[in-house]
């Protein structure tokens, strides 16, 4: 039985990572088709001197960053207040967003800007961006400061009260201390579904404001190129590493 | 002179409730509460489970405002105070220390929070009230790395090193294992002595109400029963409840008598005293004392506490127990 577990588990991974794997021993391959004609290292280099990607990583980090700096921000309070409030029928709307499919988020963002624009002299782009992660990106830090929060003693709360701190000084003090770790995780977690976004932000891209999933796809669309594999990596283990410290940290009691 | 004297008397209760009443959407939790303290009293606040015990504390402490009624500290109303603002400081029952802070930097969080008060002040205070509890050297440990009686005395310290006029106790000593919770109650009695400030202490353990405090107000279902002295609520519990709730009882033909009042001997004593005849059912010995159950005539049960040295009983022997008619409980109802 005890084997049987562990060649279930193994299929599970290998179903999972073996396309992963192909792609990272295809990033080295020195062939353009996908036929092994021996090692290279030239892709790596390639990705390094091709503008158009470091202009399109400039931008998606530059988006990630902001978009996740502010949706932290909000978020932090905003699940602090549902806490606080205890207010079960907002908290479980927050699904709702997670569960709409991100073309209609998309559509509907890109159709939300287009009224505002009628208002506003602005056009798509950096912005619109940014708005539209710090959007999508907030149910997610909402749902993992809440369940932080819920192992939260509300008399730690209650005693640096009684002891003389107001209401500001304890969220200060004894909160935002004791919620740190969840803070962080909410925040790798924005960083990674932003970085990462496709959908929403091609459809609410201006010019100047392409993103590096943007630019993957176009380039995947014109054949695979060993370029992509080896840029494809390097997202995969940077965010590979994101996602295994958030939920190192989210663990952590 | 009628004034002055009012007004000392006044002054006198550190802390005051007047008619206190907490209504939930449905379940009344206080209906109608009063008693006050004095300066350095050790008050507890005994009770079952649910009589309202922490409740009564949560509105003392500004947690919650209640319905209906008044609570005054040091003379002044406090209603609408944020606790922040009241005077009063509590332990809670799982302590609440900071997690994230060492015992030195819990013990100076109230310090800390206060306006003009300077570091070496608070380096020293925290000092001495680590000191008072006898926790020199453990400053730079956290919560996680200090015992389950160590934690009870810095929650303690940082409460007191504000110096509240009272300090309210919920259960503060249910989380000990029993050896150590004895212990501790000598502690804290001698700790509340030496500080002086008043303490409100809840407890659903009678023997720890009646073996620390100085007066005590037993609840139930959200009303106080009665209040007095552990003596007196003891010996002349005023109904049944309080009667059972401090001690075991039998109930003899309407009237109460503790186990520890009843005598028993294989003949009747014939010496004026009340009397019943039995059938010993059980005898259980106890190292200081033996249990002894007898079954009365009607079916009923009666137990006596022996001393040690009294003499032993078989199983199903006819036995008389009795005790003085002053010994009897006279409740009325
Ligand atoms: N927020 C609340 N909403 C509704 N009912 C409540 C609330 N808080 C307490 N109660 C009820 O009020 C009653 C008194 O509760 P309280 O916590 O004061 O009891 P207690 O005497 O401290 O009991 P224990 O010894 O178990 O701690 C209980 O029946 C409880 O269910
Ligand atoms: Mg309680």
């Amino acid at each position: 039985m005890k084997r049987f577990l562990a060649l279930y588990a193994g299929a599970a991974y290998l179903f999972l990572y073996a396309p992963l794997f192909v792609l990272g021993v295809f990033s080295f391959n020195a062939s353009k088709i996908a036929a092994w004609r021996g090692f290279t290292c030239n892709w790596y280099a390639k990705v390094f001197h091709d503008p158009a990607l470091l202009d399109g990583t400039m931008n998606s980090l530059t988006i990630a960053l902001v978009a996740t700096i502010v949706s932290t921000i909000i978020g932090t309070l905003a699940g602090y207040a549902l806490w606080k409030k205890r207010l079960p029928w907002l908290t479980n709307s927050l699904y709702l967003s997670l569960l709409t499919p991100e073309i209609v988020t998309g559509i509907s963002l890109l159709a939300f800007f287009e009224w505002a624009f009628h208002f506003l002299h602005v056009q798509l782009g950096m912005h619109t961006v940014i708005l539209a992660h710090i959007s999508f990106s907030l149910a997610y830090v909402v749902i993992v400061i809440l369940a932080r929060l819920r192992t939260l003693d509300p008399a730690l709360e209650e005693a640096a009260l009684d002891l003389g701190a107001n209401e500001w000084e304890v969220f200060r003090r004894i909160t935002v201390p004791l919620l740190l770790p969840g803070i962080i995780a909410a925040a790798l977690l924005c960083f990674t579904v932003s970085f990462d976004d496709y959908v929403i932000t091609s459809l609410v891209a201006g010019v100047n404001s392409e993103t590096l999933p943007m630019i993957i796809y176009a380039m995947a669309r014109k054949g695979v190129s060993p370029e992509v594999n080896a840029l494809s990596v390097m997202i995969t283990m940077g965010l590979g590493v994101f996602i295994l410290v958030a939920g190192r940290l989210e663990q952590r009691a | 002179m009628f004034l002055r004297y009012i007004v000392v008397y006044e002054v006198d209760k550190v802390l005051e409730l007047r008619a206190l009443t907490k209504h939930y959407p449905n379940h009344h939790a206080l209906k109608g509460i009063s008693f006050s303290l004095t300066q350095g009293e050790f008050f507890s606040l005994v009770g079952p489970s649910g009589c309202g015990k922490t409740t009564t504390l949560r509105l003392i402490g500004g947690f919650e405002e209640p319905t209906s009624g008044e609570i005054t500290l040091a003379g002044r109303p406090v209603a609408g105070l944020p606790p922040y603002r009241r005077e009063v400081s509590t332990v809670f029952q799982n302590y609440a220390l900071f997690p994230h802070l060492t015992v030195a930097q819990n013990v100076a969080f109230g310090l800390e929070r206060r306006n003009g008060v300077t570091r070496s002040t608070i380096r020293n205070r925290v000092e001495q009230a680590l000191a008072l509890v006898q926790l020199s050297g453990k400053e730079a440990r956290k919560p996680n790395q200090i015992s389950g009686g160590e934690r009870q005395r810095v929650a303690l310290a940082r409460s007191l090193v504000v110096e509240p006029k009272v300090l309210l106790l919920d259960e503060p000593l249910s989380a000990l294992d029993p050896k150590l919770r004895k212990q501790m109650r000598q502690e804290l009695k001698s700790l509340q002595r030496r500080v002086g400030i008043a303490f409100l202490f809840i407890t659903h353990d009678q023997e720890e109400a009646l073996s620390l405090s100085d007066r005590i107000a037993v609840m139930n279902q959200g009303s106080i029963e009665q209040i007095g002295k552990p003596r007196e609520l003891y010996q002349e519990p005023t109904s049944r409840f309080v009667a059972e709730f401090l001690g075991e009882v039998n109930w003899v033909n309407g009237a109460g008598i503790r186990p520890e009042a009843i005598r028993v001997s294989k003949e009747n004593p014939a010496n004026g005293a009340r009397s019943v005849a039995g059938v010993v059912e059980s005898s259980t010995f106890l190292g200081n004392v033996t249990h002894l159950a007898a079954r009365l005539p009607n079916g009923a049960n009666c137990t006596a506490q022996l001393p040690l040295n009294g003499c032993t009983f078989e199983l199903g022997e006819p036995v008389h127990l009795w005790w003085d008619a002053s010994d009897e409980l006279r409740v009325s109802a």
